[in-house]
């Protein structure tokens, strides 16, 4: 858990890392890039600069909960030994992958010294998006949402494949411009894994015109589970769709998460339903705020930083 | 149990809506009371932390404890039996009953007692058995198997129970609880009087003292303690805490944990036989007292990397904070122990050829753990189920291909450079509004409920490149 790892908190206190790594993610990469874009925005409007170490695909997360111990060996091994090579926190735009980088690696390597000690110094810098966010707060600033703003994950029922025509039953129900309904969707392993609780929902109200929305039984899984979704299709699909009609009760436009994982399962439970609630990640509402112009980071506010979050 | 007959019963419960009316009643207020009960205590966290001590310490040296139990328990006039599986239980407790020509018994609620299938060994002996918790009884009128450790009949609505009365009991049809339950406490009542063998499980077992815990809310655990005059308590050998100090803890979170209560209504505490028939007024209480210690599988548990399994004290909490358990219930999990617990506890005292799929029926989303007032890492506990199916069981040979698979891909970033170039030129001809709706073989199952997104035009690293 985080008490463990105080770096979260040091982070609030000067001197603050100028580097950082961003590990992308497997499922950013290759199916919600605009996260990964958000998150430069976001990282290099607070100050730090971002680097992408060569060669990361995924962090064997997906073979790991399976039980497939070799299959997640050969892949996690080289994301570990890739990172070690850095330097600075290395920032995941993910809670599940945060979680499995942090707790689980240790316990997949703990039969190999030196890939167990390799795996220590990696998840003792690893930082969740937002949970560095929130440590650095006071170095950005924050606007409001644009109108026209379009989450990535929703690209598909937004847009089709060749233009921009809505899907049908889908028109008039876009926000007005200046006031979006967001219920933020805590998930599992970035609140019970990281013990990242009230972080993002922190940086959400920061942003002018979004409304959080209270989302009933909002911390209950939403069925995603990684190969669960596929191996456990009835019971994944029962509790997604608990969680649509819990979205759809909410009266949410918008459904933020800081995990991409849980927003393919509820876009596509969503998309399936003919629902026009859009699924985004954190961080792509909260570079959608970042006003334009920003002033020169020189003249960013030079008082210490938000809070530590709660150890 | 295999897999289709696993899925079969998870679409069985998922299909049936009045089970998920009470499901969602029951669960609901189970965890909101819950949350209410640890609002009360100063220290949550510390008194957990003593109760998950105390039955760690326990089963450290669980070997040593069992003996001195049986000691302290002989010294107090207990006879003790031990049983090393269902069938000796059983044979012990009915050479019991048979030998001291008991035929009517009545029992408190006992989750050992099931395990073994205890009503139908004794009946066949010709011992009449009545269940005397207001659950279990229902579930004994209707034929029926508890769906949950602590409530038989969560997946009942008071509707249902009042048919089952209505039809077995010959009473007018009610669905008001308090009504059902006043029926049920005259049927029982007789039931009492006419016993000469009371059998209850035990909450925990004192090892200090030899003292039998036994919690209820009814009063009838303690009626059939100490109204026949022979008493058997079955209880697991993981059901021991060392010293009185170690059960005042487990006791103050297993209220709270199983019922939101901050006590049962009565917590017995058994120390043996009535000493003094002579007495005028005679000592109340059994001529004879009998422990039956049971392993059925526990030392199997004990053994294996899930061993803090054993710390559980029944509260079923996990159960009740399970989104996978309120969505389908108990029965679907085709064991006597349900829910998260249920899915540790069960492939590893029975062997996991038979109950592969139990463990793979969660999302590992933490909330069990987080809801277990005894700090069992039941996710971990999970995972460590699922590497010992893949390693020692057989496995789906698509599963196994399609993570080899996965893995050589994701091992090799120039190939899935190449292969994502694949996939964006076929995908979208399968596509419809930017989703796949149907998808091959693994992915079969993520499309039967929920549309699949096509792979990015630009991947982020792609994106990053032309950056530079």
């Amino acid at each position: 858990m985080s008490a463990e790892r105080p770096l979260a908190g040091d982070l609030a206190r000067e001197p603050r890392p100028r580097v950082v790594q961003l590990f992308p993610t497997c499922l950013v990469n290759e199916l919600v890039p605009e996260v990964g874009r958000a998150a430069v925005e976001l990282l290099e409007r607070a100050g730090v600069a971002v680097e992408l170490p060569a060669g990361l695909a995924c962090c064997g997360q997906p073979a790991w909960n399976a039980g497939f111990v070799a299959e997640a060996k050969a892949v996690a091994r080289g994301t570990i030994e890739r990172l070690a090579a850095t330097q600075g926190p290395i920032v995941v735009p993910s809670g599940s992958c945060g979680d499995m980088l942090v707790h689980q690696m240790l316990e997949l390597f703990r039969d190999e010294p030196r890939l167990a000690a390799t795996a220590r110094v990696v998840a003792s810098r690893v930082v969740e998006l937002t949970q560095f966010l929130a440590a650095v707060a006071g170095t950005f600033h924050l606007a409001a949402v644009p109108g026209s703003f379009r989450p990535a994950v929703s690209r598909g029922a937004d847009a089709g494949v060749d233009g921009n025509s809505p899907a049908p039953g889908e028109t008039g129900t876009s926000p007005p411009p200046g006031r979006t309904r967001v219920a933020y969707h805590p998930s599992c392993h970035l609140v019970r894994g990281l013990g990242v609780g009230g972080e993002p929902v922190e940086l959400l109200r920061r942003v002018a015109g979004v409304e959080l929305v209270p989302l009933e039984k909002s911390e209950e899984c939403c069925g995603f589970g990684g190969l669960f979704s596929v191996k456990q299709p009835e019971l994944s699909g029962a509790m997604l769709d608990a969680k649509c009609r819990a979205l759809e009760a909410s009266g949410a436009d918008v459904v933020a998460s800081c995990d991409s994982g849980c927003l393919l399962h509820l876009a596509g439970g969503l998309a399936r339903r003919g629902s026009s609630i859009r699924t985004c990640h954190v961080a792509e509402l909260l570079a959608a705020a970042l006003p334009s112009a920003p002033p020169p980071l020189s003249q960013a506010p030079a008082s210490p930083p938000a809070a530590a979050p709660p150890p | 149990m295999s897999d289709s007959l696993f899925r079969a019963r998870v679409r069985a419960a998922l299909a049936d809506e009045t089970l998920h009316v009470a499901l969602g009643r029951a669960t609901a207020q189970l965890q909101a009371r819950r949350a209410t009960a640890f609002a009360s205590l100063q220290d949550p966290a510390a008194v957990r932390a003593r109760a998950r001590a105390g039955k760690l310490a326990a089963l450290r040296t669980l070997d040593l404890q069992l003996e001195e139990f049986e000691r302290r328990l002989v010294a107090n006039g207990i006879t003790v039996h031990w049983a090393r599986d269902a069938e000796e239980a059983c044979a012990t407790i009915v050479a019991i009953a048979t030998s001291r020509g008991c035929r009517r018994a009545v029992k408190g609620k006992s989750m050992a007692s099931e395990e073994i299938e205890l009503n139908a060994a004794l009946e066949a002996a010709g011992v009449e058995v009545v269940e005397s918790d207001l659950g279990e009884y229902v579930v004994q009128l209707d034929r029926d198997r508890p769906s949950h450790i602590i409530l038989p009949i969560l997946h009942r609505t008071r509707e249902q129970v009042g048919r089952i009365f209505e039809r077995e009991l010959g009473v007018d049809w009610t669905p008001d609880p308090a009504a059902l339950a006043r029926i049920a406490r005259e049927r029982l009542r007789e039931r009492f009087l006419a016993a000469d063998l009371g059998i209850t499980g035990a909450n925990f077992g004192v090892v200090e003292t030899g003292t039998l815990c036994i919690v209820s809310n009814e009063g009838n655990v303690r009626m059939s303690s100490s109204l026949p005059r022979v008493h058997v308590a079955l209880l697991g050998i993981d059901k021991l805490v060392p010293t009185q100090d170690d059960l005042d803890a487990a006791l103050q979170v297993l209220a709270r944990s199983a019922t939101g209560q901050q006590s049962t209504v009565y917590v017995s505490l058994v120390n043996g036989p009535r000493r003094r028939a002579d007495a005028t007024p005679p000592e109340e209480g059994p001529d004879e007292v009998h422990v039956v210690l049971l392993d059925h599988g526990r030392t199997r548990t004990l053994a294996g990397e899930t061993a803090e399994m054993l710390a559980c004290i029944r509260c079923g909490a996990c159960l009740n904070a399970c989104p996978v358990f309120q969505q389908v219930g108990g029965h679907a999990y085709g064991s006597i122990y349900p829910g998260p617990m249920g899915s540790v506890l069960t492939p590893t005292m029975r062997g996991l050829a038979d109950h592969a799929e139990l463990p793979q029926a969660s999302s590992l989303c933490g909330a069990c753990k987080e809801a277990c007032p005894v700090g069992i890492d039941l996710p971990r506990l999970l995972l460590a189920l699922r590497r010992a199916t893949v390693a020692e069981q057989p496995i789906a040979p698509t599963l196994r291909l399609a993570l080899r698979a996965w893995a050589f891909v994701m091992a090799r970033p120039r190939l899935l450079r190449l292969l994502r170039r694949v996939a964006r030129v076929v995908a979208p001809h399968l596509a419809r509004r930017g989703w796949l709706r149907r998808a091959p073989g693994l992915l079969s199952g993520w499309t039967a409920h929920r549309d699949l997104p096509l792979p990015a035009a630009q991947s982020f690293d792609e994106w990053w490149a032309t950056r530079r």
